[in-house]
């Protein structure tokens, strides 16, 4: 009878067919496809024919992509670091049990249920020139008028406001999770041996929650490399593409130009640039970690 | 550096629940004292109140000459050894120690003089630089030990340490912590619900009991003149059986007390005129018992359930009216389960507890 159950059987491997093959298709599959497609001359009307890496080619020397890529380098260097540091200090303000903080906690990620659409249109009423809520603003201090959605920098800036707005719900609710996870007895040890609330926060809190504040960072990398509705509907990439993002280039090659050959080489290089930076950030917290111990 | 603990009139609410009532107790300067008492007497809480971690709702405590509950809890002068040590995970084990004189700025030099002190004391020096996670139980409550020795505090506090070893490291740790207690003569306050810790390690045994103190003396006074019913059954294992009295008689001598199931038993235990009979029972010990031949005087016990510890035999029976009597026979007892065995009672040693559970205790030396 034991030796049944050491022995591996085919049968066994039932148990992970339904998981496998939901994988194979969803995953697996659109992934080879994407890179078949990137091989070859596609239009959306059919017809495929074989063209080798002449479509990254394209792609790479096509200067709006360059603009893309550097537009998208911008947003992910700057809104991700707000993120996990925004999303930090409102997990460690709202770490309590009283009923304040519980509803602010329920405040702050209640902009993450809603819908793109729904999100730009409330910051397109914000930023908007004449009636939005920051020309009335700086009308009130008798400021000079900043066309937020229309001007090179700010455009970019404000697609990077309401998307930082949109999504700090989970890194603060990831955050709040793993500050609770932290034993109550390692304060009051920390209490005990004199320590200060920056020495708390700097020795005890941040270390005991760096595989979150890894995690945090890495699931916001992937995501906002990925920024596309919010440019989409608040300034449509502009003015002259500078606030256009990879994916909305990759949209516009595909879907307007009917290009799919060459979008899906631009998605492929986007999907390399994600897997480099996220294991690029893996790899420096883990030597850190080396280094530490 | 060590002194001495003053807690006076310390009562502890949550909104209107009591946890701790009025509570007065000194300790000298070098003391062993171990709190005792079962779960939720609220002994952890007045340990937490010395060390800071909870607020005192009346009361002052004083170490030294210094008023220190109105102090944060790393000005006291204290240090704790929680029962689950409360390690920080990701720094060494000479980080850990470290910290608490890092925070006070203790000279570098002076850091590394006292933790290596320490570390060679409780035998530690190669764990140095080994985290938390790669150390054993006892090996992790060595170093939480060691994190309270390079303070110099003036006591030390300690919440249930042992708890969390297995009972041969249990037993070991003891030891060695009345060791470090005699190397170092420093204040010490240690909370337990086990009685061998207690009795082993004290110098004073404070037993706590539905928020207050029930009784606080060495531990040979806590078993031999328990103060009251309910330390004589908590103290000493297995409890002490409690008889119930019938009727007192009175004799220059001490009283003769009529027992259900027992008869008389006669005491050397002198009560005042006022004693109260209602609801009395009378202790008795079971190493104060002997299985005696059948022909002689004595009580006659059914054995329900025998215990053989080795060196002796604890039986569980029942008197003639039910009453449970534990009695004790030689390592090498041949009474088994079922049997009927006659069981003498040394009356000197027995204890009175009238209806409200105070003791009252042979005048005789035992």
């Amino acid at each position: 009878m034991a030796e049944s159950y050491r022995r591996s059987r085919w049968t066994n491997g039932l148990f992970v067919v339904p998981y496998l093959s939901v994988f194979l298709t969803l995953l697996v599959f659109p992934l080879g496809w994407g890179i078949w497609l990137s091989l070859n001359k596609v239009d959306l009307f059919g017809g495929e024919r074989f063209i080798g890496l002449k479509n990254y080619a394209r792609v790479l020397s096509d200067p709006i992509f360059g603009q893309a890529v550097k537009n998208t380098l911008i947003f992910v260097g700057v809104s991700v670091p707000t993120l996990v540091i925004l999303g930090l200090f409102l997990a460690l303000a709202l770490n309590k049990t009283s009923k304040g903080s519980s509803f602010l906690r329920g405040l702050f990620f209640a902009s993450s249920i809603l819908s793109v659409t729904i999100v730009t249109l409330i910051w397109r009423i914000v930023f908007i020139p004449n009636d939005g809520l920051m020309s009335l603003i700086f009308e009130f201090f008798g400021w000079q008028p900043i066309g937020f959605l229309s001007t090179t920098g700010w455009s970019l800036f404000s697609v990077g406001v309401a998307t930082v707005w949109w999504c700090i719900g989970l890194p603060m609710m990831l955050f709040l999770a793993a500050l609770q996870q932290i034993p109550k007895d390692l304060y009051e040890a920390a209490a005990l041996d004199n320590a200060s609330r920056w020495r708390v926060l700097t020795r005890i809190t941040l270390p005991s929650i760096k595989s979150t504040i890894m995690l945090v960072a890495i699931i916001q990398v992937v995501m906002q490399f990925q920024l596309f509705g919010q440019a989409q509907l608040m300034t449509n990439g502009g003015p002259a593409g500078s606030s256009r993002p990879i994916v909305m280039y990759i949209y516009e090659v595909g879907f307007l130009r009917w290009d799919i050959g060459m979008g899906a080489a631009a998605s492929q290089i986007l999907f390399l640039i994600i897997l480099c930076a996220a294991m690029l950030q893996y790899w420096v917290s883990t030597r850190k970690e080396e280094v530490d111990a | 550096m060590s002194a001495s603990i003053s807690i006076k009139n310390i009562t502890k609410r949550y909104d209107s629940v009591t946890v701790l009532d009025d509570i007065n107790l000194h300790i000298e300067d070098g003391e062993f004292v171990v709190f005792l008492g079962p779960s939720g007497c609220g002994k952890s809480t007045l340990l937490r109140m010395i060390a800071g971690l909870e607020s005192i709702t009346e009361g002052s405590i004083d170490i030294g000459e210094k008023r220190i509950d109105t102090l944060p809890p790393g000005q006291r002068g204290v240090a704790m050894v929680f029962q689950s040590y409360a390690l920080y995970p990701h720094m060494t084990t000479r980080q850990n120690m470290a910290f608490g004189l890092e925070n006070v700025k203790v000279a570098q030099d002076e850091i590394d003089r006292r933790v290596n002190d320490a570390a060679k004391i409780l035998e530690i020096d190669h764990l140095l630089d080994r985290k938390p996670g790669r150390l054993s139980g006892g090996q992790r409550q060595r170093v939480a030990i060691g994190r309270a020795i390079v303070k110099e505090p003036k006591a030390f506090l300690f919440d249930e340490p042992l708890s969390n070893l297995d009972a041969a490291l249990r037993g070991r740790t003891r030891l060695e912590l009345a060791q470090l207690h005699q190397r170092l003569g420093s204040t010490m306050i240690f909370v337990t619900h086990d009685q061998v810790e207690a009795m082993t390690l004290a110098d004073r045994i404070v037993i706590m009991h539905n928020q207050k103190i029930e009784q606080i003396g060495t531990p040979m006074e806590i078993y031999q003149y328990p103060a009251s019913r309910f330390v004589a059954e908590f103290v000493g294992s297995p409890p002490m059986s409690m008889l119930p009295i019938n009727s007192i008689e009175n004799t220059p001598d001490g009283v003769t007390v009529e027992v259900s199931g027992a008869g008389k038993v006669v005491t050397a235990i002198v009560l005042p005129p006022e004693f109260n009979a209602t609801n009395a029972v009378i202790g008795i010990r079971a190493e104060d018992t002997a299985v005696v031949a059948a022909e002689e005087d004595g009580l006659d016990l059914t054995i329900k359930v025998i215990e053989r510890l080795g060196d002796r035999t604890l039986l569980y029976g029942t008197l003639i009216d039910g009453t449970d009597l534990i009695a004790e026979d030689s390592g090498r007892s041949k009474v088994k389960a079922g049997d009927m065995v006659r069981v003498s009672i040394s009356p000197q040693a027995a204890h009175i507890f009238d209806g409200d559970g105070l003791a009252y205790h042979s005048q005789m030396e035992v």
